[in-house]
């Protein structure tokens, strides 16, 4: 399959801008400004080469020197996580590679990592969100790993506003066809509505694969003569400038003239890449290997020839184009999708042509590592570029970029919930209850879950709206006498509100949150990722804001004792002057030693007794209820209790491990009044609650207290799990018992409400708008 | 003797590996079926896998059809040979006129993924002997296009002729006319159903193990015809 040369080149050789034209016309005004470089850095390629850049190589160093691939704003804060990464056995492969590695079994382990797509799902939603998800699979893949699961963390504007109804759709149907086509169950995830999100929604995808440890890929072009291989689709137009112009730039007022910048994908040429890819790491085919996203082969020949601290020489002439008029510095920025870059040693290059061969897929010999320590491209046989790769992957400029406080940090923070009108009769008890529980945020999102494949492939033990993704990892059901399968347990978490508050500890919130609906399906919390979605990094109080939260994040990461595998930040996620609210993403991976002691959420067996654990405070602010009910946001989030998540995190996983527990739920977002309605309609069983004679109904049911959970015990577990609260330091409290004949949600002495009644609020939500 | 069932991998197949599992934990050996080679490879039954076949370029199931192993199955289910086309697979039996009918968009347009309620129409088909005329069972459906559709003349004959399978109870998922969720062919060894059984055979990763009953019927089904055969 290889030799697809172009039939038609049109360029006129006179004005190609070789590496020596560039040489002699040293005065050649370039558009560096245009294409996102300052005077400095442009200054600074000049050095670097000792001469003026020929126009791809100045492509080149706007892609690579751009926000999105260099991390130039967020480079010196983000090293915190290695400074404080707590340490671990585990982890095989950390920040810095295409996505984190953690051992789990001796044989095992499991490559996980969020990445936002957001600018092209405003831009084009559906082939912006389908693209996102595509793109993370291939980071997966490119660390030797089957891809298994996806989930995704989504934010959008009022729920109410026409232009949802066009961003919310389009975004749901492109994670259903790329990641249904591509047989990835979808099994997790968030929908946050909010009004700072309306011109900048975040589609945060997030994929997990698993490889035998043996497996691991790594990323260098090592190998003085090895080939340089390029498999997957042709290269075409679409997505160049993807990286400098949508991600790394402000959105203004309506603006979609960026829409030739979004890539399309076609997730079944991603299928047969994801399985000749597999065979060629299993036949040992692989040297090095790694994903075109952003900057595509820039990026991917770069960052390979760097890694390896060797030199490339690559034809570029061979690279199969889907148009043939298309210029050097396009085939170098294109971000065509669905395809990889592979290091092959010259005698294994007939069997990985013959294994794309067996899949359909494309592969083409490009080039080869060379010991010049140069990347040297060709284009119609002269020479456009000669670079050292290290320079564009590693050498990019880092900024220390100035930051302040906002000034109306203790206005806000003076400006509390707590001091709203309350609900003061039962009867408006309920009614609020009812209205949260249809409140877009709180709202059933079966209309958008039920549009994901879940199940397929095999393994999902438990997904949405279960508090966390439980996967088996051991499909062939191969398990040594006396010992379960293993699984995993993902969970995504943010909260826009809080870190707009505080960012540090609206972070560390999210984190907390992740960690907390992690341990409650009875898994061991062991690792984060993150995804910091922010508004624009030159914006001092935005830079702030990242800087707290990055360090909230590092901080909380080494209290819980779960290092942070690596991670993707997304900046200028604002419209014009605002910015949406700091929304720091976090990813938390658990294991369970046997997957089939899993804890699902929802009310189940008649009898069981209810137990809240952990402690309830009167903290309301940056609350679902103050927000659905008042539309307040102000004063300060809850207090983060990282020793209690830990506490609640081991009594959980002890009582799944002994069976002490039938189910579970974690108290977040509208508190205990939102975690019991969720309870009630996963199985539409039914509860008789009894609050303590000395609580404050109002502030029970809706603080937002952390540390947290409700879970059943099965009638005669209860002196044991209370034993075992009691040995961690973990507050419990009984509430009450499943009672199918309660036909509802009964809080004793206020109020109750039937399931159908709560099924009609919940479950009637997403269709009325969307449907 | 344990049964050898295939399964066929088309490139762009998902829930082969499925099958595969459901198979062996039936109590058979899945064989892998490759979609470029004609062999069958000895099997006694084969399952076509649901996915999206070729990308589902065109519709689905409409290139998978003239792939080279439809050429040998279509042949041998003709005669006699029992052949389960799940979802994809599905519109595969139908676009090879091994099945009647057609599977399109669904009427809401929506990809739609449930656990889902069932009828059981008919037992003699070479899949459904182990369940009871008229047993409800839930099995998950998830497709976007998994609407049966076919003309009135063609639906009185499923109907008059007992080839209706499955039929949708507790709500119709994709708008298939009359309910259908499964047909069998005249003979009763080549059945197609949108839903997934193949996804109900674990307690822990199912609605139900529901979906064990078509793969335990058909080892049995081929235990009975070893016999009818004297062997």
């Amino acid at each position: 399959m290889t030799g697809t040369q172009p039939a038609d080149r049109t360029e006129s050789f006179d004005e190609l801008d070789t590496v020596d034209v560039a040489s002699k016309t040293p005065d050649e005004p370039q558009p560096y400004a245009e294409l996102g470089l300052r005077d400095d850095e442009y200054a600074k390629i000049r050095d670097i080469l000792g001469r003026r850049p020929t126009g791809s190589e100045l492509a080149m160093y706007s892609i690579m020197w751009s926000e999105h691939c260099s991390y130039k704003s967020s480079k010196v804060h983000l090293k915190k996580f290695s400074e404080k990464n707590p340490r671990t056995d585990r982890m095989l492969a950390g920040i810095g590679e295409n996505a984190g590695v953690v051992q789990i079994t001796e044989d095992l382990a499991v490559t996980f990592k969020v990445e936002s797509h957001n600018h092209p799902s405003y831009v084009e939603p559906h082939q912006g969100a389908a693209t996102g998800v595509g793109g993370i699979v291939r980071d997966i893949l490119a660390m030797g790993a089957r891809p298994v699961a996806v989930m995704d963390a989504l934010r959008f504007g009022d729920a109410e506003h026409p232009d949802t109804k066009r961003v919310l759709p389009g975004v749901v149907s492109g994670i259903s066809f790329y990641g249904n086509c591509l047989g990835l169950p979808n099994i997790g995830g968030e929908v946050v509505f909010d009004p700072s999100y309306q011109g900048n929604p975040l589609v945060n995808a997030l994929s997990v694969g698993v490889l035998p440890v043996s497996r691991l890929q790594n990323k260098n072009a090592s190998g003085l003569g090895n080939v340089v291989v390029l498999l997957g689709q042709k290269t075409g137009k679409d997505g160049i400038g993807g990286v400098s112009v949508l991600a790394s730039a402000t959105f203004e007022d309506g603006d979609t003239d960026n829409r030739p910048s979004v890539q399309v994908g076609d997730p079944f040429v991603e299928k047969l890449l994801i399985e000749s890819c597999l065979e060629m790491y299993d036949a040992e085919l692989v040297v090095g290997i790694q994903d075109l996203g952003g900057a595509g082969l820039t990026c991917a020949l770069s960052e390979t020839a760097a890694a390896a601290g060797m030199g490339m020489y690559v034809d570029l002439d061979r690279v199969p184009l889907r148009e043939a008029s298309m210029e050097a510095h396009e085939v170098l920025a294109s971000e065509s999708q669905e395809r990889m870059l592979l290091i092959v040693s010259p005698d294994k290059v007939g069997e990985v042509l013959a294994v794309a061969d067996k899949w359909g897929v494309l592969a083409t010999a490009i080039g080869q590592v060379t010991d010049t320590g140069r990347l040297i491209i060709n284009w119609h046989g002269q020479t456009v570029v000669d670079c050292p790769p290290g320079s564009l992957a590693d050498d990019g400029p880092v900024y220390n970029r100035p930051m302040k406080e906002p000034n109306d940090r203790a206005l806000i923070a003076a400006d509390r919930a707590e001091t709203l009108p309350r609900p003061s009769t039962d009867e408006e008890l309920r009614a609020t209850v009812l209205n949260m529980a249809g409140s877009p945020n709180l709202a059933d999102k079966t209309w958008i879950t039920e549009q994901y494949d879940n199940m397929v492939g095999g393994n999902t033990a438990l997904s949405m709206p279960d508090d966390a993704g439980v996967l088996r990892l051991d499909a062939t059901g191969a398990v040594a006498p006396g010992t379960g399968p293993v699984g995993i347990a993902l969970s995504t978490d943010g909260n826009g509100r809080f870190t707009r508050l505080d960012p540090y500890t609206g972070a560390q919130l999210a984190l907390a949150e992740a960690y907390r609906n992690v341990a409650v399906t009875g898994a061991t919390p062991i690792a984060a990722s993150d995804c910091l979605n922010f508004g624009s990094p030159e914006d001092p109080h935005v830079m702030w804001q990242f800087a707290q939260a990055v360090e909230g994040l590092a901080e909380g990461c080494a209290q819980l004792n779960i290092p942070i595998t690596g991670g993707n930040v997304s900046f200028y996620n604002q419209t014009g002057m605002t910015a949406i609210h700091p929304t720091p993403v976090v990813a938390v991976l658990g294991v369970l030693d046997d997957v089939r002691r899993r804890v699902p959420m929802g009310f189940d067996n008649d009898g069981d007794v209810i137990v809240l654990l952990g402690e309830t405070y009167a903290e309301l602010s940056g609350s679902e209820w103050a927000w659905s009910q008042h539309g307040h946001l102000g004063g300060i989030p809850p207090a983060v209790d990282l020793a209690g998540e830990q506490a609640l995190a081991a009594v959980m996983r002890r009582a799944a491990e002994v069976e002490h527990v039938s189910a579970a739920h974690d108290l977040s977002d509208g508190g205990l009044a939102q975690a019991l309605v969720e309870s009630v309609l996963r199985n539409k069983v039914g509860a008789r609650i009894k609050l303590p004679d000395h609580a404050d109904p109002f502030v029970w049911l809706f603080a937002e207290s952390t540390a947290r959970a409700l879970v059943c015990i099965p009638r005669g577990h209860e002196k044991a799990f209370g034993a075992l609260c009691e040995e961690h330091d973990v507050p419990w409290t009984p509430l009450g018992i499943v009672d199918s004949s309660a036909g509802g949600l009964e809080v004793v002495d206020h109020f109750s409400i039937s399931t159908a009644e709560l099924a009609e609020a919940s479950e009637g939500t997403l269709p009325r708008l969307f449907g | 003797m344990t049964a050898r069932i295939g399964v066929v991998t088309f490139p762009g197949s998902l829930d082969d590996r499925d099958a595969q599992r459901a198979i062996r934990l039936a109590g058979a050996q899945p064989i892998a079926l490759w979609h470029g080679d004609t062999a069958l490879r000895g099997v006694d039954a084969v399952i076509l896998p649901g996915g999206f076949s070729y990308g589902d370029y065109l519709r689905g199931g409409a290139i998978a059809r003239f792939a080279p192993v439809m050429e040998s199955l279509v042949d041998a289910a003709r005669g006699g040979l029992p052949v389960l086309g799940i979802c994809n697979g599905f519109q595969i039996l139908c676009e090879s006129h091994l099945l009647p009918g057609a599977l399109t968009r669904n009427a809401h347009l929506h990809f739609r993924r449930r656990a889902q309620g069932l009828r059981v129409e008919n037992t003699s088909s070479a899949f459904t002997a182990h369940f009871d005329a008229g047993q409800e069972i839930v099995i998950p459906v998830k497709n976007g296009e998994g609407r049966f559709v076919a003309d009135e003349r063609t639906l009185d004959e499923l109907e008059g002729e007992g080839r209706v399978v499955f039929r949708y109870v507790d709500g119709n998922p994709s708008g298939a006319m009359r309910d259908i969720a499964g047909i069998s062919n005249a003979a009763g060894n080549v059945v197609g159903m949108m839903p997934h059984p193949e996804h109900a055979v674990e307690a822990l990763t199912g609605p139900s193990v529901d979906g064990l009953g078509l793969f335990t019927s058909v080892i049995a089904h081929l235990g009975q015809a070893a016999v009818g055969a004297g062997s």
